[in-house]
């Protein structure tokens, strides 16, 4: 559909959990089950792109050779992208530019991570200029307390409940319940969330997503490759969006402490949130009422409905009424997250924006046993690093 | 014993304490936590900047709480105590964020509600921090206590 077109020749997850192995053993089994997926063999792959893991030593900073390593060396090209929570996508990227550059015919792209419990803490060591330790430092503001004031904000301007919140993790658990790549794969009640401990006012336990092992690897060739062996079912990638945020970014972001001003230039017309999703419709040519499914980042629970309006699904404001009709559940005009999402996944940083195309990809072959959305063609992922990191993937068959 | 600040440059601390931000003498935007270097504007050559206080009162973006101790940096007391945050839109075109004043919580605060900047000791140590202070029926309360009446 668009001119940026690349095939995805295959597609592989780790299961997400907590395994306590070396983030590089999930790397290559997801590699392994996206290789074999493809039917492409792992000697015919010409580049290989790492999502960088920040927590697991050198190996994790040049994850691209440290998987190309592990999976054998086969001489391909390497490159290593981070981008926070957005690395999956970045990577991707990676991968398209040279495919679409006629650089490289067949890429493999792998995210892996391993995590620790409890909040995810700045890197050690005092650091008075970088904002990520100052926001601990100075405040004491944690990711779910950035997840909070989104949160607080729909209650007192839409009017958003606790119980829509929760109603969003009921719906996500249900929609995980049969994905055997989910970490948590359990019926959970609107009650179970409402009397989980509160972590930051409005938010509950239950509403913040976790931190897991994990890994997905996603297999793309040129549309040429595809056509020419028969490979990948027919889904493309239209687009892949990794804008940054334009001046003046006037929505508190995680790890700032503060937004730009805008006493000498005036706010952009979008968000930079809209400005992400903007960006993909405009390279796919494709309208936000052509979507049949998308995968969004609900860190938190709240932060899922933030999405669904940041993605022009739904005007601003609309997004508890889309919840409560039943709309994004499968079944619905337009689901959200039935992989089961972040709720079900928890977050393994490098591999998520991946395992998001993952699941846009199985939805769109009809692979996606026990939570298919009927008829999906077009499929939308969104996500969002810190420091400004955009990423959306639109992919199609 | 002198309290001093958490953070040099940031913030005064005498009577009526008021956030320090950095005005770009080029175009005039207004940056905190103060910068220099390079005017983030990207129309903007600006490398020269000016100390320049923030409005003392601002209006509430939104808010929340910690109920579960932040991790290190965070220094906590022990026992941990929650505390609330507040991101604050200021008349500068901007919004900061901040822990809300001693004595006072998320039920003391809305989106769109006055606050006012004070200067306090951190949780865990005598050196000040900024802070948002609820300005309840637009009038400067002393005490939490009395808010909360």
């Amino acid at each position: 559909m668009s001119r940026n077109d690349v095939a995805v020749a295959g597609v592989g997850m780790h299961p997400w959990g907590k395994w306590g192995k070396n983030f590089v053993e999930y790397g290559v089994h997801a590699s392994r089950a996206a290789l074999a997926d493809s039917g492409i063999a792992w000697q015919d792959v010409d580049l290989i792109v790492g999502g960088e893991t920040v927590r697991n030593g050198y190996g994790g900073y040049v994850a691209g050779a440290t998987f190309a390593q592990a999976l054998g060396w086969n001489g391909a090209k390497v490159a290593t992208s981070y981008a926070a929570c957005a690395t999956g996508a970045q990577a991707l990227d990676t991968a398209r530019a040279r495919i679409l550059a006629g650089m490289s015919e067949v890429a493999l792209v792998v995210g892996a991570d391993t995590t620790p419990k409890g909040f995810l803490a700045p890197n050690a060591g005092e650091r008075w200029t970088d904002p990520d330790w100052l926001r601990f430092r100075l405040l004491g503001m944690t990711n779910p307390a950035y997840f909070a004031l989104y949160a607080r904000r729909r209650m007192d301007l839409y009017g958003a409940t606790p119980e829509d919140f929760a109603a969003v993790k009921v719906k996500n658990a249900k929609h995980g319940l049969e994905n055997p790549n989910a970490r948590y794969r359990k019926e959970v009640s609107v009650d179970d969330v409402l009397t989980s401990a509160v972590v930051s006012d409005p938010l509950h336990l239950l509403d913040i997503c976790a931190t897991s092992d994990g890994a997905a690897a996603v297999v793309l060739c040129s549309t040429e490759y595809a056509a020419k062996h028969g490979i990948g079912g027919g889904v493309r990638i239209n687009a892949i969006s990794t804008v940054t945020p334009t001046f003046p970014q006037t929505v508190i972001d995680m790890p700032l402490l503060s937004t730009d001003a805008t006493n000498a230039v005036s706010a952009p017309e979008q968000t930079f949130k809209e400005s992400i999703g903007q960006a993909a419709y405009d390279e796919a040519g494709i309208d936000p009422a052509d979507v049949s499914v998308a995968e969004v980042y609900d860190l938190s629970t709240a932060l899922e409905l933030d999405w669904i309006e940041d993605l022009q699904l739904c005007k601003r404001g609309e997004a508890e009424s889309l919840l409560r009709a039943g709309d994004t559940t499968i079944g619905g005009r337009i689901p959200v997250n039935p992989s089961g999402g972040l709720a079900c996944f928890g977050e393994a940083v490098p591999a998520q924006a991946l395992a998001q195309v993952c699941e846009v990809t199985w939805q769109l072959r009809g692979q996606a046993t026990g939570r298919q959305v009927e008829g999906a063609r077009v499929g939308i992922t969104a996500n969002q690093g810190l420091f400004g990191h955009g990423s959306s993937v639109i992919l199609s068959v | 014993m002198t309290a001093t600040p958490a953070i040099d440059g940031w913030f005064t601390t005498g009577p009526d304490p008021t956030l320090l931000g950095s005005g770009c003498t080029t175009c005039g935007t207004v940056f905190f936590p103060p910068t220099s270097g390079f005017c983030a504007n990207p129309a903007c050559a600006g490398e020269e900047f000016e100390e320049t206080a923030l409005s003392r009162r601002g209006t509430v973006w939104s808010y929340t709480d910690a109920q579960y101790q932040p991790p290190p940096p965070y220094v906590a007391p022990d026992p941990f105590v929650p505390f609330a945050l507040a991101a604050v839109e200021l008349p500068d075109g901007l919004v900061v964020l901040g822990q809300v004043a001693e004595g006072y919580g998320v039920a003391d605060l809305h989106v769109g509600a006055e606050v006012e900047l004070v200067v306090e000791p951190e949780h865990a140590s005598d050196q000040l921090i900024w802070r948002w202070r609820p300005l309840i029926s637009g009038r400067v309360t002393e005490m939490g206590e009395e808010a909360d009446q």
